[in-house]
């Protein structure tokens, strides 16, 4: 890797007279600057879905595994008295830090999104919720639900694992999803421009004739394009990943009520990780050219 | 210092030329001639490692060319000057630039001193930051000679020089060949132009081989 990072640096301080050797214009710079810009351009957002992914898995896990549900379903006259009891069950077990039961509010909060605003709760039959929130080493499920099981018979615990698994696993998959579509991102970018620097090495016949003809080695040929594609790619994709910055600083900003669909940005730090798209397009461009541009030469030889 | 033993050449299947033999000592003057499909570019091209003989041996101030890499090759061109027949140049580079191309691509930089001597020893200075395409052809023979000598270079190929130009310039374009053989370089001048060889031949002791047949051979007396 240093040794590519080394000749990058050596092609980028330049031979301004080897570059002029090239004619600087046509298609395919063009094409190359589009391209890096496109590609950077979605890098940016794969990235964004990649780490959003990530801290979605980080969350959902973190704040599924630390809180579980008691559903009580008795009859009205003895909610209650099961409440109560649950309550103490709750208190004496080892590993819960706390147990409240929901509110009348609360639980019609929970209910507004299917039933409205005005639900009756406190004359209908709903089970009674109570929220627990686990300590660091967390409770031991089997022994609670057995000690519910006697004490309280109407109570079933719900430790979230049933649906937390899945929703990890999908974030997981996301983050994984993402990866693939920038490293996708990355084979593209290299194949289109190993296109147009073919395209340019044959538009370029009598330019590469006249060099071999003075002298010219095959390394001296190949930095003439090689150098110009590293430097278009690293422009064009510049200019997508700042494109791409932008769009996704105009989404729409997180909230606790969105914030599944919405949080697709970056935080913190991860707001520098796009700067090192252009970089690793110039690095994809500089390897594809090289290589394209050798293996031309070798057989124009 | 350009050797050819026994070197034969065959082209598309056919036999172009064989047992073809050619030395060419430090400080020579030699003509090629012959008709026009006999293999005389061909030759200039084993000559300069553009080509590689289909058999026998060409070697390359003394290293056999077939041995040579493409690295080797573009090296060793170094030391050689050679004038195309089609004097092919970057189009879109000045003539100075493309005057000064053999020392760009071998890492060094022509002095402008140096560059100004040389255009007004090819009488080009004028001609200096025009474009190729804008030369004349007697102008683009004499850019392509310059080029060709700009690295000092030990032996000078030229294949048909004075082929687009007329009797004037070709007099002017053989006087500055002449000079430069007199200054210690190797001349091999491929033309089918007879009277520019007559004409040399009472400037400078050169001589005449025949490639026709194919086989090379030492031209009559009459030439």
């Amino acid at each position: 890797m240093s040794e590519i990072l080394r000749r990058i640096l050596a092609l980028l301080s330049g031979d301004a007279q080897a570059d002029r050797a090239v004619p600087p214009t046509g298609f395919t710079a063009r094409l190359t600057v589009l391209t890096a810009g496109a590609m950077a351009f979605l890098a940016v957002f794969a990235l964004a879905l990649s780490l959003a992914t990530g801290r979605l898995a980080d969350r959902w896990s973190a704040e599924l595994a630390q809180t579980s549900t008691l559903r009580i379903s008795a009859p009205q006259e003895q909610m209650a008295a099961q409440t109560q009891a649950a309550l103490t069950v709750l208190q004496t077990t080892p590993g819960v830090a706390q147990a409240r039961p929901l509110t009348a509010d609360e639980q019609r909060a929970l209910l507004a999104p299917w039933f409205g605003p005005d639900l009756p709760v406190e004359t209908l039959p709903i089970p009674q919720l109570i929220e627990i929130i686990e300590d660091g080493a967390g409770y031991d499920a089997t022994g609670l639900r057995a000690r519910l099981q006697a004490e309280v018979p109407g109570a079933v615990l719900d430790d979230h694992t049933r649906w937390r698994e899945p929703l990890v696993e999908a974030a997981s998959r996301l983050r994984l999803l993402g990866f693939v579509s920038m490293m996708l991102i990355a084979g593209a970018t290299a194949a289109m421009i190993t296109l147009a620097a073919n395209a340019a090495l044959s538009a370029n016949a009598q330019v590469i004739r006249v060099m071999r003809l003075v002298g010219a080695q095959d390394i001296y040929i190949a930095r003439a394009f090689v150098r110009r594609f590293t430097l278009r790619a690293f422009l064009g994709a510049g200019a997508g990943m700042g494109a791409g910055l932008l769009a996704v600083l105009l989404l729409p900003s997180t909230d606790a009520a969105g914030g599944f669909l919405t949080g697709l940005g970056f935080q913190g730090w991860h707001w520098l990780l796009p700067l090192t798209i252009p970089v690793l397009a110039a690095i994809v461009a500089f390897v594809a050219t090289r290589q394209a541009a050798l293996r031309t030469l070798k057989e124009q030889s | 210092m350009i050797e050819l033993d026994n070197v034969a050449y065959n082209y598309g299947g056919a036999e172009l030329f064989s047992g073809l033999n050619l030395a060419l000592a430090p400080g020579s003057f030699h003509f090629l001639t012959g008709p026009s499909g006999a293999g005389k570019t061909t030759l200039l091209k084993l000559c300069y490692g553009e080509l590689i003989a289909t058999a026998g041996q060409v070697r390359l101030f003394g290293q056999d060319a077939r041995g040579l890499g493409r690295d080797a090759v573009a090296q060793t061109r170094r030391r050689i000057g050679v004038v195309h027949q089609n004097c092919e140049f970057l189009d879109h580079l000045p003539v100075a630039e493309n005057i000064a191309l053999p020392l760009t691509v071998s890492g060094r930089a022509a002095t402008p001193e140096d560059l100004r001597d040389l255009l007004g020893w090819v009488g080009l200075t004028g001609q200096a930051e025009q474009v190729p395409p804008e030369l004349s052809g007697g102008e683009r023979q004499r850019a392509a000679l310059a080029r060709a000598v700009i690295m000092s270079p030990e032996v000078i190929l030229a294949d048909e020089p004075t082929g687009n130009v007329d009797w004037e310039m070709s007099q002017r374009l053989l006087s500055l060949l002449v000079e430069l053989n007199k200054m210690g370089k190797t001349v091999l001048i491929a033309t089918h132009d007879l009277a520019l060889i007559r004409a040399a031949k009472a400037q400078v002791s050169a001589r005449v081989l025949r490639l026709a047949d194919r086989k090379l051979q030492l031209a009559g007396a009459s030439l």
